[in-house]
Formats: C-alpha cells, sequence, structure tokens
C-alpha cells in the first residue's frame, strides 16, 4: 500500500513546476523514435509468426467437418484484435521499453545526474518521466494496429504457404461478423497498457537506491510488475467493456 | 553569503547533523570537512535542497530556503551550480551539450549565445575543443572541469562542490583546487566544498568548518588549522606520516 501511494504521489509530481512546452516537445519527440520506430522491427517479428501459429494451431484443432474452414479466419482476426496484438505486444513492450525506461532512469538515480537536474531547479520527475510517458502513449496504439495488422499477414502467410485453407476462403473470414468495437476496445486496451508499463517503470527506475545491482533489480521488477498489471487491467477492461 | 543556523538531521533514530551553525562568504571558498561518515555531505544536501532538514534555516543572502514556498525555491535554485563527486554529467549528451544544458532549459538565450557562453567556460577551465566529446571519452579530472563549466554557465552565484579531487591524482587534484579558488576570486561566487583532502584544505581552505561525530567542532581557516587544539581535528589533519612531521617541524 505504501508503494501504491509513493506510485500516486509520483504521478502527481509529474505536473507540477513543469518546463516549457518547447523543452517537452523536442523531448517528446525523441522518446517517439526510442520507444516507438525502435521497437518495430520486434514487434513486426513477433506479429507475423504469431498470426501464423495461431492459423495452423486453430486449423489443427478444428476437426468437426461441418464447421466451414473460414471460421480460421475469423478466428484468427478476433484472437488477434482482441487479445494478441494488444496484450502479447504490451507484455513483449514491457521486457523491451520498461526495462530500458528503468534502467536508464536507475543510472540516472545512482550516478547523481538526477540530483544535478534538482539543483538546477529542474522538476526532475517531469522533465525526464513525462515525455517517455506522453511518447508511450502515443506510440504504442500504433504498435498494436501494426502489431495486428501484421498478426492477420502472417495469419495468411501460413494459410497460402502452409497449405491449411485457401486464402479466399481465410479472407471471408475475416470479413465474416465483424464488429467493430473490437478496434476499438483494442486501441482503448493500448493506452491503458501504454501508461501502466511506462509509468511504472519509470517509478521503478526513479527510485532506485544503491548501485549497479539495484539498477538491474529495478528493471527486473519494472518489468515483472508491468506484466502483472497488464494482465489484471485486461481482464477488468474485459469484464467492464465487453460483458 | 550563505548562513546556516542550526541545522539538524536525523535518519531514523541515527542523528547525521546536530545543531550546526556556519556562515558562508562570498568570494571565499568555503570548506566542510570531517571524515567520512562524518555527515558532510549530508550537510551539503540539506544546504542545496536535496535533503529536507528535521530543524534549521539556510539563508541565502537572507532568504530562508527551508521554508521557501516553491517557486522562491525554484529562483533561488537556479542561482546555484553543483559539482558531484562523480561528475554526474548527462551520458546520453556531449560536452557542449552538458554545459549548454542549463542554459537550453532555464533561458530564452538565442542558440548562438548559448554557444559563445559554453566556448567561453570550456575555455576557461581549459577544455577548449572538446565540444564534441563524450563523457566516457575523456578523463576523470576532465569530467570535473566539464561539471564546474556547467555549473557556472548561468552565471551561478553559489557553487557546491561535493568531494571534487575524489578520485583524481594530486597533481590533478590541485588544478581543480586551483581553478575552483580562481573562479570563486573572479565571479566572486560563495563556494562551498566538502572534502577531506588534506591538500585542499591547506591550500585553499579560506572559511574550514569542522564536523565530527554530528557536531561541528572547530571553525577557522588554513592559517589556524594546525595549532586548533581540538584532539579530533588533530587526529583528522595530522593523520599521515607527512602532516605530522610538518607538525613536528612547528
Amino acid at each position: 500500500m505504501r508503494r501504491l501511494g509513493e506510485y500516486i504521489l509520483f504521478l502527481g509530481r509529474l505536473f507540477k513546476n513543469r518546463e516549457s512546452f518547447r523543452t517537452y516537445t523536442k523531448l517528446i519527440l525523441d522518446e517517439c523514435v526510442l520507444i516507438g520506430l525502435n521497437s518495430i522491427v520486434l514487434v513486426s517479428i513477433v506479429s507475423v509468426f504469431m498470426g501464423a501459429v495461431s492459423t495452423l494451431q486453430t486449423a489443427y484443432n478444428l476437426v468437426n467437418p461441418l464447421i466451414p474452414k473460414n471460421v480460421i479466419g475469423l478466428v484468427v482476426r478476433d484472437l488477434t484484435i482482441l487479445e494478441l496484438a494488444p496484450t502479447i505486444t504490451g507484455i513483449i513492450f514491457a521486457g523491451k521499453v520498461g526495462s530500458s525506461i528503468a534502467g536508464n532512469l536507475g543510472t540516472m538515480r545512482i550516478t547523481e545526474q538526477i540530483d544535478a537536474l534538482e539543483v538546477m531547479g529542474i522538476n526532475s520527475a517531469s522533465y525526464l518521466v513525462l515525455p517517455k510517458i506522453i511518447a508511450t502513449l502515443l506510440m504504442y496504439p500504433f504498435l498494436v494496429i501494426l502489431a495486428g495488422t501484421l498478426a492477420i499477414g502472417g495469419g495468411y502467410l501460413a494459410a497460402q504457404y502452409g497449405g491449411v485453407l485457401p486464402p479466399a476462403e481465410y479472407f471471408q473470414g475475416l470479413k465474416l461478423e465483424f464488429n467493430e468495437f473490437s478496434v476499438t476496445f483494442a486501441l482503448i486496451k493500448s493506452v491503458v497498457f501504454a501508461f501502466l508499463v511506462s509509468s511504472i517503470s519509470a517509478y521503478m527506475g526513479y527510485f532506485t537506491k544503491g548501485g549497479a545491482l539495484e539498477v538491474g533489480q529495478s528493471s527486473t521488477r519494472a518489468v515483472t510488475v508491468s506484466c502483472i498489471a497488464i494482465l489484471l487491467s485486461d481482464f477488468v477492461l474485459a469484464q467492464l467493456l465487453l460483458i | 553569503m550563505i548562513e546556516v543556523v542550526n541545522l539538524t538531521k536525523s535518519f531514523g533514530d541515527k542523528t547525521v547533523l546536530n545543531n550546526i551553525s556556519g556562515v558562508f562568504e562570498q568570494g571565499k571558498t568555503n570548506l566542510i570537512i570531517g571524515a567520512s561518515g562524518s555527515g558532510k555531505s549530508v550537510m551539503l544536501k540539506n544546504i542545496v535542497g536535496l535533503f529536507t532538514p528535521d530543524s534549521g534555516q539556510v539563508l541565502y543572502n537572507g532568504r530562508n530556503f527551508v521554508n521557501a514556498d516553491r517557486d522562491t525555491k525554484t529562483d533561488i535554485r537556479r542561482e546555484i551550480g553543483m559539482l558531484f563527486q562523480g561528475g554526474a554529467l548527462f551520458d546520453s549528451k556531449n560536452v557542449e551539450q552538458n554545459v549548454k544544458f542549463p542554459l537550453d532549459v532555464l533561458t530564452d538565450m538565442p542558440e548562438d549565445e548559448k554557444l559563445d557562453r559554453v566556448n567561453f567556460v570550456l575555455k576557461r577551465v581549459k577544455l577548449e575543443n572538446t565540444n564534441k566529446r563524450m563523457p566516457s571519452e575523456i578523463s576523470g579530472g576532465m569530467q570535473k572541469r566539464v561539471g564546474i563549466a556547467r555549473a557556472i554557465v548561468n552565471n551561478s552565484k553559489y557553487l557546491f562542490c561535493d568531494e571534487p579531487n575524489s578520485g583524481l591524482d594530486p597533481r590533478t587534484s590541485i588544478k581543480i583546487d586551483q581553478l575552483l579558488q580562481e573562479i570563486t576570486d573572479e565571479y566572486q561566487i560563495t563556494t562551498v566544498i566538502v572534502t577531506h583532502d588534506m591538500n585542499s584544505v591547506m591550500e585553499i581552505g579560506e572559511y574550514i568548518l569542522f564536523i565530527s561525530n554530528s557536531q561541528k567542532l572547530w571553525e577557522g581557516n588554513n592559517d589556524d588549522i594546525i595549532h586548533s587544539g581540538v584532539q579530533e581535528l588533530d587526529d583528522f589533519v595530522f593523520a599521515n606520516k607527512m602532516m605530522r612531521r610538518f607538525k613536528a617541524m612547528g
């Protein structure tokens, strides 16, 4: 509970005594490159294989001859949009970006770089953390859209080259009983996950005490807590918005 | 001028600073000395606001920093430059960007003026032509000089240094000490240095405050220190053989 209180106070500090808008604009753009663009390759690779494997496994489990093959496209589409793209990408994101944020801030803390900012009269929490959170909120939904698109593309590749079903049926399945709210739901989830991963990782890194060992521990804790937070919020959002 | 009045700070049950007072005058190199763990760095962090004292006052030219509102604290902090023990340079920025950083964030100065100012202070700390080098590419002594340049680039009125000589060889240490004294004198800054380096004490200690067991035991200057008559201070000052010989020679 003490940690939760600290975390909430930390979030409050982000909006107090901020620097100029111009300062943040440049920082946010830099963070967008670091957080978003540098994650594209990893997210793309994972997504293509995630979609391809989903197609193969759905086909493997679809043994009833009365169920048409195009259902595979429908299953892959809903699975990808509702769960795999936002959640699995979120967990990958927590591993890559969350650990980087915590490690970066933790190192700055133990080498007194954060103290240097404070002594200059700069709100270090706001200066260092707010751009990371905003950049994550801006970039993560794009990564989720990219992940969803590529996963469906990966499913197509598996259908085409794995001999599971004809591509025409796969596309037919993709269009079957499509509910637009699935996309809205995925984007809502992406914003929530982006906030959780960036803010939790920043909190863990910012309050690191000790030396190099503790920086490593903060990074590990950031990934662990972010993943748990993603899974919990995934359940809560599904319960609130889908049921 | 900075006045510290009855400063007290505890961590849990342990009192690290007990009712310490002192006056750090403008244009002087003021030293806080003491053995490792005596509380001198904690005192510095209380003075610059990185820690909040349990009681006592820190007055910057009469303005009480401890109880000041956020805006006043920010105003005072923007008059402060600090050199940290490890330099605390931003490792993602090169030398020029590190030194320019306070100007980028805290001023609306045009870019060419900023660069002129950065080049001026880099020249002042004898680091010309290092603008594009990264902190990891320069020596410890150079990192300290970049730290000093960053601390004075914004025309700071107060300069704080936490163990400026740690990790440096004796010759580089003396150069850093001389640089700090020159800058203090030239720009009439109030400089406060935390150190346990006896060379620094003897070289630049215009005002020395000695802390032991959480308390101020002595204050004076480098001329008086060898005749202080305070046993703890004598044990600290004459800890090595060379200083003992020096004392024996009178």
